[in-house]
């Protein structure tokens, strides 16, 4: 970090590209949700889909970088067509972690993804969005009938042998969480997941999220004084880096921002960023928002 | 630099003092020349006191894991980092029986630990650490840590074999060089495969850099450590791991080719 008056916005270099994103599906996505953060649609093709050749060019340059872990995420990763075979491919560099909203999957792709999980030493991960524990809490904010066609998904992923981590955005006043959680564990379970696994997030008060809500506030900023004792490893541009079709961007939540995009390569992107959005602050509050719960991102 | 030829390593005690004097006696019979620690001496079993005695009798050097961090430096909590509420009401608990019981003296010692400790191992050079060599509460599980991620530690550590614990279940991955990455396992609970014994490692020097690494299965009295849990009122769900060999909290962390080899 490089700065010296309190106010100012404070810089953070990448420590090691622990986690390496990429933007398979562009921005296209067979959903609408109002609290997007990229305004995803079947109709935004604002980011294109990355090809599987593209793909293998950044594992392999990933390599002498060191890095542990890939994610996927779109849009709906699963709208590219090639996404079995990167998913099938990535497991023979690292684990991969792919973030879908479960209405899409066909059976055909699970078997193949399954089967290439379990002649691999790494695991696959399956993060499945659900905003809640009913059609009344989810549909409202992710469209008619996404919670039937989201918990098929579900579903199938169960039958197929995966344990999909199920992520929703907080969109609930956090006095309510036990119970919330407590409900959507009851709600999977009688749905046949015996196990349940979720992670939730805050909600990011970017793209389609503005209009539900009302964005940042100016002073809702991270500053050099903030930093200070602060463990910057909770902050994701710290450790990560996300491949779009513009280049190689500092994280998957402000790929819209023009000054996001880093440089063309791994290694040009390893350069710091400043943290001057108002979704930095939110990454700052909350800590380690991106990565899995078996990472130990997140600090007590 | 200390040189040996064998050594016993030991991952999370975990207070499980049963275990940990079977497995200081099986390894004295296969011939360690030194015994090391990888933290984390207290936590889930009973009387955490119980199990510096032997640390000190033994002269069991130990690095500092992130629950004698924690202990020793009276922080509100273990730094497991949990977020599911159940695994943070079993996490507290715990946590707050060991502070209660673990003595002044033992947590300053604990305090005192270091991050890491490095020796020889005939010609290889060994770096013994808690979570990663870069964070005492890093989880390496094999399933999500890539081969290039502890090429890169390697290098960057300058160690031919990096050794940690914290995630509770050993594996070892070979590298570029002959180098080594091996999770130790704990000591302190059996790894979740429905069986109550628990491991240790045992790393061997051969004639040239080759290093041997043994996994060694300790079976203890699993059923009297059982009851000294009960009579301590500790849950249990931790009584019911240590007699059934399945994990039954702190579940969350667990990567899903790990969790799907437990029961739960």
């Amino acid at each position: 970090m490089t700065a010296t008056n309190n106010n100012a916005i404070p810089r953070v270099g990448l420590s090691h590209l622990d986690h390496l994103w990429f933007q398979v599906a562009g921005t296209l996505c067979n959903l609408t949700c109002h609290h997007c953060f990229i305004s995803c649609s079947p109709h935004n093709d604002f980011f294109g889909f990355l090809s599987l050749a593209e793909v293998k060019r950044r594992l392999e340059e990933s390599i002498p970088l060191g890095v542990k872990e890939y994610y996927f995420t779109g849009g709906e990763p699963f709208l590219n067509p090639e996404m079995t075979d990167i998913l099938v491919l990535t497991l023979r560099y690292g684990p991969a972690t792919v973030l879908t909203n479960g209405t899409v999957l066909k059976d055909e792709w699970l078997v193949r993804l399954r089967a290439a999980e379990e002649l691999s030493v790494y695991a696959l991960e399956f993060r499945v969005s659900i905003d809640g524990f009913s059609p009344e809490v989810n549909d409202p904010i992710r469209g008619e009938g996404t919670f039937a066609r989201a918990m098929r998904g579900v579903t199938k992923l169960v039958e197929h042998g995966f344990l999909p981590i199920i992520t929703a955005a907080r969109t609930w006043p956090i006095e309510r969480e036990q119970e919330v959680v407590g409900s959507f564990c009851k709600m999977l379970q009688a749905a046949g997941y015996s196990r349940p696994r979720l992670k939730i997030l805050p909600t990011l008060q970017l793209g389609a999220e503005t209009g539900r809500t009302c964005g940042y506030a100016p002073e809702e900023r991270v500053t050099t004084a903030m930093m200070e004792d602060f463990d910057q490893s909770q902050l994701i541009c710290e450790h990560s880096r996300i491949v779009t079709d513009r280049g190689v961007q500092v994280c998957p939540i402000l790929i819209e921002a023009p000054e996001s995009v880093l440089g063309e390569t791994l290694v040009e992107s390893q350069r710091p960023f400043v943290l001057s959005h108002g979704v930095c602050w939110t990454c700052y509050q909350n800590g380690a928002i991106c990565s899995n719960p078996s990472s130990g991102d997140k600090d007590a | 630099m200390p040189e040996h030829r064998t050594v016993a390593l030991f991952g999370g005690i975990y207070a499980n003092h049963l275990a940990l004097a079977a497995a200081l006696a099986d390894a004295q019979r296969r011939g360690a020349d030194a015994i090391y620690c990888l933290g984390d001496l207290g936590a889930f079993g009973p009387h955490p006191d119980k199990v510096f005695p032997l640390f000190k009798e033994h002269d069991i050097q130990s690095v500092r894991g992130n629950y004698d961090d924690s202990i020793g430096n009276e922080r509100a909590d273990c730094q497991c980092g949990y977020t599911d509420p159940r695994d943070n009401y079993f996490a507290e608990l715990s946590y707050d029986y060991t502070m209660a019981n673990t003595s002044p003296p033992n947590r300053a010692w604990l305090k005192n630990l270091p991050s890491e400790i490095r020796f020889q191992l005939g010609a290889a050079s060994v770096l013994l650490c808690h979570g990663s060599p870069r964070k005492m509460n890093e989880f390496l599980w094999e399933s999500t840590t890539s081969t290039q991620f502890l090429e890169y530690l390697a290098d960057e550590h300058q160690a031919d074999v990096i050794c940690n614990t914290h995630t509770g279940i050993k594996w070892q991955r070979d590298l570029s060089r002959n180098r080594k990455f091996v999770n130790v396992g704990v000591l302190g609970r059996p790894e979740n495969d429905g069986r109550p014994h628990v491991w240790y490692t045992l790393l061997s020097a051969g004639d040239s850099r080759e290093i041997t690494v043994e996994f060694i299965p300790v079976p203890y009295d699993h059923d009297r450590l059982a009851a000294e849990m009960r009579a301590e009122r500790l849950p249990e769900e931790f009584i019911a791991t240590i007699l059934s060999g399945w994990w039954t909290t702190c579940l969350e962390v667990l990567p899903a080719k790990e969790r799907r080899r437990g029961r739960f």
